[in-house]
């Protein structure tokens, strides 16, 4: 997964269902936020997708964003969360 | 490259283990803020925090969100009023503590610290007022909060400042007996108090600090404790590796979230404070937290063994996480706020005498613990006289806060909501220690003091 200093980590915990790739997709377009790299895969019987996005260009406040996608999760039933990468990289690397 | 586990973890300990930042706590130097009348002063300490903190509740808010980290608290602490007030004439130091209180409140903060002065080895005239001022000032606000540095190892403990103590907390009490006593929660007596502590009701900006600064404090037994459950039966060794190993990424995420608030608001970064701070919510508890060693109940012979590995290697993994650690830094146990502790303390396996003994090794000291209300105020002060010593003598910070509810008795419990908790009212021996008390003057620093 490509990492740079504008990236942050989108990640959506569930149950899977229809659409919840295109609605993600369609906000993050809106907002002119490019996606770098999807996975998806199960994990403790939590669907589990992750994409890392790039905020180069990004046309929203940072923080709107956030409240942007989770309340799109609340309407697909899954949680989505956007976290800056930095995070990751601070806690799992030394 | 970041993979998919390391990011469930990652989220899980925010959702289920209660991961958060405890708190941002700037640090606001009030020396400029002397005046010779204390209406000047007033002024120009509201002036000035407003000046410093106004933003800070929407930095924290804003980096809050970028990480989807949670913190909980943004909070202010300022020169000790001891000294900022001392030129001001005034006799009584209430309306400085109305200001602090005012200008929290226009901040959003929802507390500020430095209600504060340093009597190690003596009063001023100021410190004096301050000490008097103690209980109106905490009655008649709302987020203030008052310490007293009492001891250090370099000077030895003033006993007649920990006399005095007795008698305040006292007052506190009794100038609060309409909200339980919660007066008390918000003053704390140390020995060895650290200048740049972010965690309340201990905070306060002391002399050496910079004019402005950033401090954080972190939390998350719950994550420790999650941790622990994954290593059930294997040998010490591999436990202290493991809370290591937590405790790091715990104090990075602090130290990623203090820098970038330092950045934000134009204010240089002071210290990570890497505390396991309980919350009185299920899961986020350090008594829990010390059962998970093999422990039926906290208290029990072992948990004092425990807690001291604990402790230190929380230290070891977080000095490998930041290079600037400080304020208090170690495993926080408070019986209020926690609730396991709350738990211990009900079923009679966590007393008064032990919990003193774990004091000797955890971060710092009997911490939000209520007493009956008729005890005596020189029975407070040898609870503070004997919590001061292990302090001054282990060269360690400890620290007193004591609540002894007006009306209250054993088997009677308080609540105080929120974060404050729950606390039931605990046993004190009763045997008196008055005279000893009523001797007054100093206990002369120990022998190890004398390093240079």
């Amino acid at each position: 997964m490509q990492q740079d200093k504008n990236t942050a980590v989108v990640s959506v915990l569930g149950k899977d269902r229809v659409g919840i790739i295109a609605g993600i997709s369609n906000l993050l377009s809106e907002y002119n936020i490019n996606i770098n790299d999807i996975s998806q895969t199960i994990l403790d019987d939590i669907f589990t997708m992750v994409m890392i996005v790039d905020l180069k260009d990004v046309v929203i406040e940072e923080s709107d964003i956030s409240d942007k996608l989770r309340e799109l999760g609340d309407k697909l039933g899954v949680q989505i969360t956007i976290q800056h990468t930095e995070l990751f990289n601070k806690m799992h690397r030394i | 490259m970041i993979n998919e586990f390391e990011i469930l973890e990652t989220m899980k300990m925010f959702s289920e283990q209660h991961l958060d930042i405890r708190t941002i706590t700037m640090g606001i130097s009030l020396f400029d803020c002397c005046a010779s009348t204390p209406e000047e002063s007033c002024q120009k300490i509201y002036d000035k925090i407003l000046r410093c903190a106004g933003r800070l509740v929407e930095v924290g808010d804003a980096i809050s969100k970028k990480y989807n980290v949670p913190i909980i608290h943004k909070r202010i602490s300022v020169t000790p009023i001891s000294i900022v007030a001392a030129a001001s004439g005034a006799k009584d130091y209430t309306m400085f503590a109305k200001t602090l209180d005012r200008a929290a409140k226009e901040c959003g903060v929802n507390f500020v610290g430095g209600f504060s002065a340093l009597v190690q080895k003596g009063y001023t005239k100021s410190d004096e007022i301050l000490i008097n001022s103690i209980p109106e000032a905490l009655a008649s606000t709302d987020f203030v909060c008052s310490s007293i540095n009492l001891a250090s190892t370099r000077t030895g403990i003033n006993m007649d400042a920990v006399r005095d103590m007795g008698r305040i907390i006292k007052l506190t009490a009794e100038a609060t007996k309409d909200r339980d006593a919660i007066g008390c929660a918000k003053l704390v007596v140390f020995a060895n108090a650290p200048e740049d502590n972010p965690f309340m009701a201990g905070a306060f900006l002391g002399p050496g600090e910079p004019e402005c600064v950033i401090n954080v404090g972190i939390s998350g037994p719950g994550v420790v404790k999650h941790a622990l459950e994954t290593v059930k039966g294997e040998d010490l060794g591999v436990v202290a590796e493991t809370i290591k190993k937590a405790a790091f990424k715990i104090t990075r995420v602090g130290e990623l979230v203090a820098r970038e608030a330092s950045e934000r608001l134009g204010v240089p970064f002071g210290i990570i404070d890497l505390s396991l701070a309980p919350t009185p919510a299920v899961g986020d508890s350090v008594a829990r937290l010390l059962e998970e060693f093999g422990l039926e109940t906290c208290g029990t012979w072992g948990t004092t063994a425990a807690l001291a590995m604990l402790n230190d290697a929380v230290k070891k993994g977080g000095t490998m996480a930041s290079s600037f650690v400080g304020g208090l830094s170690g495993a926080f146990i408070p019986v209020s706020e926690d609730e396991g502790m709350i738990a211990a303390a009900k079923s009679g396996s966590l007393l008064l005498e032990k919990l003193e003994a774990m004091t000797c090794v955890c971060s710092v000291g009997l911490d939000m613990i209520a007493i009956p209300g008729d005890t005596p105020a020189t029975t407070i002060s040898g609870i503070i006289a004997d919590e001061m010593a292990l302090g001054t003598f282990n060269n360690k910070t400890t620290a007193v806060r004591l609540i002894p509810v007006p009306g209250k008795g054993v088997g009677d419990s308080v609540e105080f909501g929120g974060l404050l908790g729950m606390a039931p009212i605990m046993p004190v021996n009763t045997q008196s220690c008055s005279d000893f008390i009523n001797r007054g003057g100093r206990i002369p620093a120990p022998i190890h003091s004398m390093r240079n």
